[in-house]
């Protein structure tokens, strides 16, 4: 092998860079985002199935923001037919009342930072009942 | 064309492949775990045997493509860039080559004007999607380490809201989510571009192979699924991390409820991975091993021997002289060394000890 040294040196340059995902998380647990949902006495179903929600609740807020932003309609049915409130604050921070707990668990966990709370005040956690 | 056709349907076939094996026959280690380890290890091993089997190729000549003066007296400006005299410039050459492409922004296209009459106009297009391409491809990866790092590096949290500061609100048409990430609308351009330059120009066309077609469609293919599973179907990327961190770990799982859609995209960049050591795609670490690249220039100021070269046998005018010195002077021929000088070297050389005597006339000998 000629230039052995600047060779073995680049490549062990690409290894450090390309196994970043795996060397950067040695010796780390990684434990899975557990959202809190709300307890029992407050609320037993959300607005949309859990799948849903997991996947699609952004677009779902989204579209909640400009209906009432722009058309002034605030009134949600859901799939089972029950109205809603349209409120962020109102509605779905009523149950999920704690952002760290509920909110940022996943958030956090994806690097997602929703701007949500650019306009919106961060709730204070209930205190339990 | 029949590198068109078969690469088009080699990449849909990958495609039924992922969705019959995991939508149907519910293979979901396999395509989760054991084809990902496998399509990291052929990647890494394939590349480094590569790399070290170029590295057995002798490059004892410079041969740098030149595009500028070369250093020479001191008065004449050189090109410290395009003709590199130093290690310091070559470095330099080289991060521009690879960062900015410089060699492509130089690309000519021939034309015909005014009937036969030749010739060659500038062609940057080919620079601006390879740029746009490499640039967003890159951006793409390492976007994509927020699923394989936990926690997330600020820096990754950075590039992913830089990437992201744009909303486009889609919702009412179902499709879409609150924030658009950049770079895989610019990849899908740059690769459909790169795609259109070799369908739409004909000689391109004509030398393109199944080798070209491929990697394009692939990479096609990976960029749609992958903005599929996030602005239409919008898989459940809560799981989807904690599959692939279970994979950086080395403790590998396999949620349930991950849209088969990312396990379509998932393969493709498996296949992706694993053909890459034996593909054009190698020119990521060729580049760097370029010799028309990476070489200095100093042919005139370094003496450069050809590491299997014959070793010649020599017979300098010195020794002529030394065989004919008593021929010349009788002929009156002009001589370097007179008789006696030569005689009193000679003496000179043989009065130490015996021993050494031998040795000296050894090495003539050698």
């Amino acid at each position: 092998m000629y230039d052995k040294g600047k060779i073995i040196t680049g490549l062990v340059i690409f290894l450090a860079i390309f196994t970043y995902p795996l060397w950067s998380n040695m010796g780390k647990a990684a434990p899975v985002p557990k959202p809190e949902l709300p307890p029992k006495s407050v609320a037993t179903q959300c607005i949309a199935d859990t799948q849903y929600m997991r996947t699609s609740h952004m677009t779902l807020l989204n579209t909640w923001r400009d209906d009432v932003v722009r058309m002034a309609d605030r009134v949600y049915v859901s799939a089972s037919g029950k109205s809603y409130n349209m409120s962020l604050t109102n509605t779905c921070l009523e149950c999920h009342s704690d952002k760290v707990k509920f909110c940022d668990q996943c958030h956090n966990y994806l690097a997602v930072a929703p701007f949500c709370w650019d306009c919106h005040l961060v709730p204070k956690p209930k205190e339990k009942k | 064309m029949i590198g068109f056709l078969f690469s088009l349907v080699a990449v849909l076939v990958l495609v039924g492949i992922a969705l019959v094996g995991v939508g149907g026959l519910g293979l979901k280690v396999l395509f989760g775990v054991i084809i990902p380890y496998a399509a990291v290890l052929t990647f890494f091993a394939g590349l480094v045997y590569r790399v070290v089997d170029w590295a057995r190729s002798p490059v004892p000549f410079r041969i740098p493509t030149t595009c500028g003066q070369e250093k020479s007296l001191a008065w004449i400006k050189p090109n410290k860039i395009d003709n590199p005299c130093s290690t310091g410039a070559v470095v330099l050459r080289m991060v521009l080559e690879v960062l900015t492409f410089r060699s492509l922004f130089r690309n000519m296209k021939l034309d015909y004007r005014e009937g036969p009459k030749i010739r060659y106009s500038s062609e940057k297009f080919l620079w601006l999607f390879a740029i746009m391409f490499h640039w967003a491809f890159l951006v793409v990866i390492i976007r994509h380490m927020r699923f394989f790092t936990e926690p997330i590096a600020l820096w990754l949290q950075t590039l992913e809201h830089l990437d992201g500061f744009m909303e486009v609100n889609l919702a009412s048409f179902g499709v879409g989510l609150p924030t658009i990430q950049l770079s895989g609308l610019v990849l899908l351009g740059g690769v459909t571009l790169l795609l259109l330059r070799r369908i739409v120009i004909p000689t391109v066309r004509y030398i393109s192979l199944a080798a070209d077609w491929f990697p394009l469609f692939l990479i096609t293919g990976i960029c749609l699924t992958g903005i599929l599973a996030r602005y239409v179907v919008r898989v459940d990327v809560v799981k989807v991390k904690e599959m692939a961190m279970g994979l950086a770990t080395f403790h590998p799982v396999v949620p349930d409820g991950i849209s088969v859609w990312f396990y379509i995209h998932f393969f493709l960049v498996c296949v992706l991975f694993a053909y890459f050591p034996f593909s054009k795609l190698m020119h990521l670490a060729g580049v760097f091993l370029s010799p028309t690249r990476n070489l200095v220039n100093n042919s005139r100021a370094v003496r450069h021997v050809n590491p299997w070269s014959y070793p010649v046998k020599t017979h300098d005018y010195h020794e002529y002289e030394d065989d004919f010195r008593e021929q010349m002077v009788e002929a009156g021929l002009p001589v370097e060394k007179t008789l006696e000088e030569a005689e009193a070297e000679k003496t000179a050389k043989e009065t130490p000890a015996a021993p050494e005597t031998q040795e000296t006339e050894e090495k003539r000998e050698e």
